[in-house]
């Protein structure tokens, strides 16, 4: 039995969990994958905070973030975070994280749709040293870890509020209850539904917005997919924007420019898509910048470009597309992180806090994590102090998860859900990507509703219990189905564009109807109903 | 292309067996996501597939490397890690890894407002790359001997904590790697030399020893050479 227990520990959690347990409640840290192993640690670019006044302002910033988020960002939250954002710093720094310096202060440079150079950083390994400082933090804090824990579903008390989850022990194959006042989400987020097409790791499922969605929470703006517009041909790994800031160019393989490779990611990502769609090849080149500065500034990425496509960027241009790189949308949550169910909260990717808007503006997730992730723990622990443990029985619902995990194994397997998942990736980023049309998505809805009613035919070829990783990704899959349905049904409801999302059927953006959020939920059906949350005006 | 892998299950008979594959892929990762849609019961882990989350060590012909940076050859041999509780196939556990770092104290004692500089940045800057991957350990001839060592990834990230100026206790830092840590390395370097993030745990472990002579430790098998010596 715990104060709060956290889902995730990427940096959203671990920032959570941090928070929670110098508050002085009782933290256990639930995750899939070894804490460090997080997407977290793939963010290279920087993390945003105007830590001083000369020449750049907390203003501006605030700009910046609203401008980006095309009229969804919400001002209050934004505001919040902003002027939170030089803590979250000195918080990290004081920690140990390693930040890039220049003499005695933290370095920070220009990212894309920033109007000033307000990222900090650790050369391209930001992330990562963000992620691995916390961790010793929380190990510092003694914060109890119990990993290789798969989500399945949020408990929920006879009063509708929040008492625990169920849990998968990835190594025993058997289903756990484990339970708590309250609950912190940060679970990440879900660009990997684009399979092949994303930028993302293989843990990016939507798992927690598919238990908040499953437990009866709102969900929000799950249309606004962003996408990177370069990413490695075959692989989807990330070529960060600091090559085209610092003069990569982008051509095709007739050797002619298409587009100015400094514009904002959604319209160089169109502009590829493009030239793609008539079929040409999208490189870029940069032989021009030589060996020094790609060995200085890029050199992971020289790496995995020799590896992966066979390609030294040094000598060639490389081959690219753009690809799912972050998810804006997902549980909807309040200025509190609070969800629409009592003593559940979510923090990070994972949650929607309408800081992004239709558009995240770089170096503003990693601040997110941290920001929002404090505020999630700090919450949670005050609403746990103040709440009684929920009563120690078996829930039904950890009966039912139980049930349901054994009956996956008697599953008649007649389609490979393996393939139906490339498909719908395939699929997806086509129809559902950086150009959508209704026929387009509607095409792709049905082809989901289908797979779903298939589901029940994709029964498992490993029949073992013990670390069986098919079942951990049909599960997975089962979670992509699920939230994928949403994100069909919000980008064909917003008969608009703004944003990342883009309807060639309806170019415009159109204000009147729908600057606003768009909430989804499952009645008591599992039916899913939509509707639409005006974004508060700004005073 | 065809390789071998080496296969465990704790409740089949034989509990280890090697099988012979053929998969194609540009790296070993892909190659094993390849077999996979084979035979669906082939267990390893992926994650980030960019060499930056270290969720996929394995041991190839005898040397660590992660799955998704690795080259595959024609008849490879891939096996687990050693030295940490094999769970299936190519999975094994990660939980020696919070045991050894909470041993050897790798963390800052208090937070600090103390400044960092560019010039203390560039010194742990290699260190602080560590992708905790277990590469390293894996490799370490000190677990054939001694389980309770605390290893190069561990004592490398003490290192990189010692010599932070934010951390004001140094001693106490120190004092964390004495036992079954500094001075049980023997030097051998296979650490640094399966580093995929180029690490040297090897030298950071000189330079605790260093630390550990200016607060007044001694290496207790050479003071036991020390007495040897006098009676000459
Ligand atoms: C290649 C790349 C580069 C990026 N660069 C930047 C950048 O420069 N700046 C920036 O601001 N942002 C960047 N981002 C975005 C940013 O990294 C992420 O948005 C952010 O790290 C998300 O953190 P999180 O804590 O919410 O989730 P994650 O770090 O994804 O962590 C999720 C956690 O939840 C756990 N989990 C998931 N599902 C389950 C389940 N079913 N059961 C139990 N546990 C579960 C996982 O194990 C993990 O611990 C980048 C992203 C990518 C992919
Ligand atoms: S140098 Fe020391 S720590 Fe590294 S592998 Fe050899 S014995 Fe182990
Ligand atoms: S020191 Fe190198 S080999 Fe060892 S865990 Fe860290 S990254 Fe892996």
């Amino acid at each position: 039995m715990r104060d709060v227990i956290v889902v995730g520990a990427g940096g959203a959690g671990l920032s959570a969990a941090i928070a929670a347990a110098e508050r002085g409640a009782e933290v256990l840290v639930v995750a899939k994958t070894f804490p460090t192993q997080s997407q977290t640690c793939m963010a290279q670019g920087g993390i945003n905070a105007v830590l001083k006044q000369n020449g750049d302002s907390i203003n501006a910033h605030i700009e910046d973030t609203l401008k980006s988020g095309a009229g969804l960002a919400e001002p209050e939250i934004v505001k919040y975070v902003c002027e939170e954002a030089k803590n979250v710093i000195e918080w990290l720094d004081s920690i140990g994280t390693p930040f890039t310096r220049k003499k005695d202060e933290i370095a920070q440079r220009r990212l894309g749709g920033a109007s000033k150079p307000r990222a900090c950083y650790a050369q391209d390994f930001t992330g990562l040293k963000i992620l691995h400082t916390l961790y010793d933090r929380a190990l510092k804090l003694d914060i109890e870890f119990l990993t290789e824990r798969f989500l399945l579903n949020v408990i929920l008390d006879h009063n509708g509020e929040t008492a625990g989850i169920t849990v998968l022990n990835k190594t025993s194959g058997e289903v756990e209850q484990i339970l708590g006042k309250c609950v912190v989400l940060a679970t990440g987020g879900f660009a990997k539904v684009y399979g092949k097409f994303s930028t993302n790791s293989h843990q990016a499922t939507g798992d927690g917005i598919g238990a908040a969605l499953r437990a009866g929470c709102k969900i929000s703006n799950m249309e606004f997919v962003q996408f990177h517009p370069t990413a490695l041909y075959s692989s989807s790994v990330l070529i960060s924007e600091a090559a085209r800031g610092a003069g990569a160019k982008l051509i095709n393989q007739k050797g002619e420019r298409f587009v100015d490779e400094l514009a904002t990611r959604d319209e160089v990502a169109r502009a590829i898509f493009k030239e793609m769609e008539n079929g040409n090849e999208v490189f870029l080149d940069l032989t021009h910048l030589g060996e020094e500065f790609i060995e200085q500034n890029l050199p992971q990425e020289r790496r995995l470009a020799v590896i992966y496509e066979k390609q030294d960027p040094i000598k060639t241009p490389l081959k690219i597309k753009p690809a799912a790189h972050y998810t804006m949308g997902g549980i909807d949550v309040d200025l509190r992180m609070r969800t629409s169910i009592k003593g559940l909260y979510a923090a990070g990717e994972c949650a929607d806090a309408k800081l992004h808007g239709a558009n995240r503006l770089g170096g503003n997730s990693l601040l997110e994590v941290c920001a929002l992730g404090r505020k999630a723990g700090l919450e949670a622990a005050d609403e746990a102090s103040a709440k009684e443990f929920p009563k120690n029985r078996q829930y039904e619902i950890t009966k039912r998860d139980s049930a349901f995990i054994k009956a996956l194994f008697t599953l008649p397997n007649k389609i490979d859900f393996v393939k139906k998942r490339e498909f719908l990736g395939k699929i997806l980023y086509s129809n559902a990507g950086v150009f959508r049309s209704e026929s387009g998505l509607k095409g792709v809805l049905a082809e989901l509703r289908q797979t779903q009613k298939e589901l029940s035919f994709m029964g498992l070829k490993d029949r073992s219990l013990r670390y069986n990783t098919e079942l951990f990704e049909f599960i997975e899959f089962g979670n992509m189905i699920e939230i994928t349905e949403a994100l069909l049904v919000g980008a064909i409801n917003r008969t608009e564009s703004r944003g990342s999302h883009f309807r060639v059927d309806f170019p415009d953006r159109n204000d009147r109807s729908f600057l606003a959020h768009s909430v989804i939920w499952k009645n008591d059906e599992g039916v899913i109903c939509a509707e639409y949350r005006r974004v508060k005006e700004s005073t | 292309m065809k390789i071998r892998i080496r296969r465990y299950h704790p409740s089949f008979e034989p509990k280890v067996k090697l099988f012979e594959y053929e998969g194609e892929g540009s790296t070993l990762l892909e190659m094993l996501e390849n077999i996979k849609t084979k035979d669906r019961t082939l267990t390893f882990n992926k994650g980030c597939r960019s060499g930056i989350c270290g969720c996929c060590a394995v041991k190839v012909n005898g040397k660590e490397v992660l799955a998704c940076t690795y080259e595959p050859k024609e008849n490879d041999l891939v096996e687990p890690l050693s030295f940490s509780e094999n769970i299936r196939d190519l999975v094994c556990s990660a939980s020696h890894i919070e045991t050894l770092l909470k041993r050897a104290r790798a963390f800052l004692e208090k937070p600090s407002n103390k400044k960092q500089d560019e010039e203390n940045e560039k010194t742990i800057r290699k260190q602080t790359e560590c992708i905790l991957c277990s590469s390293c350990h894996s490799s370490c001839p000190v677990y054939e001997v001694n389980k309770n060592f605390l290893g190069p990834f561990a004592l490398t990230r003490s290192y990189r904590y010692v010599a932070d100026i934010r951390e004001e206790e140094k001693r106490e830092k120190i004092e964390a790697v004495l036992k079954d840590g500094i001075w049980d390395c023997t030097l051998c370097g296979n650490c640094t030399e399966v580093c995929p993030q180029g690490i040297d745990p090897k030298n950071d472990i000189l330079m605790l020893q260093g630390y550990a002579g200016r607060f007044g430790f001694q290496n207790p098998n050479l003071s036991s050479f020390g007495s040897f010596g006098l009676d000459f």
